[in-house]
């Protein structure tokens, strides 16, 4: 064990907090709809604890209901969970120099929450060292991970004695608006932002979620386009 | 399930779900390590998460499934919310609570 560096997995767990909120209604909503499509409990947290991506567990319960062939359901499933593969390349230039039992870590707590907060957090302190960068997704994932597994075993448990009322399923949208909002900091942003919203929406019919995956590389781009004119368009100001 | 999702077919599902899962978050991670990318690789990557956040979240917001996929005022108007407190206080807390408070006030006040 080396020396834990208690300010930046610190700065991680105070980062995970405000998840807390949602994650655990989010949690709940899996085990009940996992259990009432017919996981028993050891299967529902058997998913929860491997797939650990709440988006695609409610994909695959989903086609499993639906009688899907197995293929189909990996295929849609996998699909949902493809733009961890651009975290991935995101973090890569961060942890990519530490050994590969820590990257392999890292990539399993590779969450929205964890992949998001951190990659904002080393673009603004790139100087932090691999293992403290590691440290930090672990501590993000402190107050995250443990709720998703204990909220998924208590609703698995409850079942449907939850009311619909309660709209359970809008913690995830509201978790994932307010993770976004702040980080909306410049004009290149806002374009990358919209730009994701308006073509989702519209390559929404594309087979096994596939659209988003189009929709984000396009923005990814318009971010990175809008950005480099706005420094050039600076740039040239300052000379004149 | 039923009959067609037999026990070991549920497993195979749920591992090979698992296994899939975590060799795309490995993906780049593993088999780039630290090798240095190109600056414009780079840039375009900064952009991932309000690239990809946004688009996971209009359908849900636009077009919920618990409401059969129709536009619900409760919804729209909690995310809204959401959003410009976030974007205003620059806090994910101050974000979440009030679109949830929102959320509940709308559903209350439409019975």
């Amino acid at each position: 064990m080396t020396e834990i560096n208690r300010p930046l997995y610190g700065q991680g767990v105070r980062d995970g907090l405000p998840y807390v909120l949602v994650i655990l209604p989010f949690a709940i909503l899996f085990g009940v709809v996992a259990t009432e499509a017919g996981l028993d409990i050891a299967q529902t947290m058997g998913m929860t604890i491997l797939v650990i991506a709440g988006a695609s567990q409610f994909a695959a319960v989903a086609q499993m209901s639906d009688q899907a062939p197995v293929i189909m359901v990996l295929a849609t499933s996998l699909a949902v969970n493809l733009r961890m593969a651009m975290y991935s390349a995101s973090l890569a230039p961060h942890l990519g120099g530490e050994p590969l039992w820590r990257r392999a870590l890292a990539a399993y707590f590779l969450v929205d929450q964890s992949a998001v907060m951190s990659i904002e957090k080393f673009e603004v302190e790139p100087q932090h060292s691999g293992v403290e960068k590691l440290k930090y997704i672990l501590g993000v994932m402190t107050p995250v991970a443990p709720l998703w597994y204990g909220g998924t075993l208590i609703g698995a448990l409850v079942g449907s004695s939850i009311p619909e009322s309660f709209a359970l399923d809008f913690a995830m949208p509201i978790t994932f608006i307010a993770m976004i909002a702040p980080m909306i900091k410049s004009l290149a942003h806002l374009a990358a932002a919209a730009t994701s919203v308006v073509l989702a929406l519209i390559l929404a019919g594309m087979p096994y979620g596939t659209g988003l995956l189009v929709a984000g590389l396009a923005a990814m781009i318009a971010g990175a386009l809008v950005e480099t004119a706005l420094e050039r368009r600076a740039a040239g100001g300052s000379q004149a | 399930m039923n009959a067609t999702f037999t026990d070991p077919k549920i497993w195979l599902v749920i591992a090979l779900l698992g296994l899939g899962t975590f060799l795309i978050r490995f993906s780049f991670l593993g088999l780039i390590g630290d090798r240095p990318l190109p600056p414009w690789v780079l840039r375009v990557l900064r952009f991932t998460p309000v690239a990809v956040i946004p688009g996971l979240v209009a359908p849900l917001v636009l077009w919920p499934a618990a409401t059969d996929g129709q536009p619900d005022p409760a919804r729209l108007t909690a995310a809204a919310i959401t959003f410009a407190v976030g974007f205003w206080t620059k806090n994910v807390l101050a974000g979440i609570v009030s679109g949830a408070a929102t959320l509940y006030l709308m559903l209350w006040l439409m019975g």
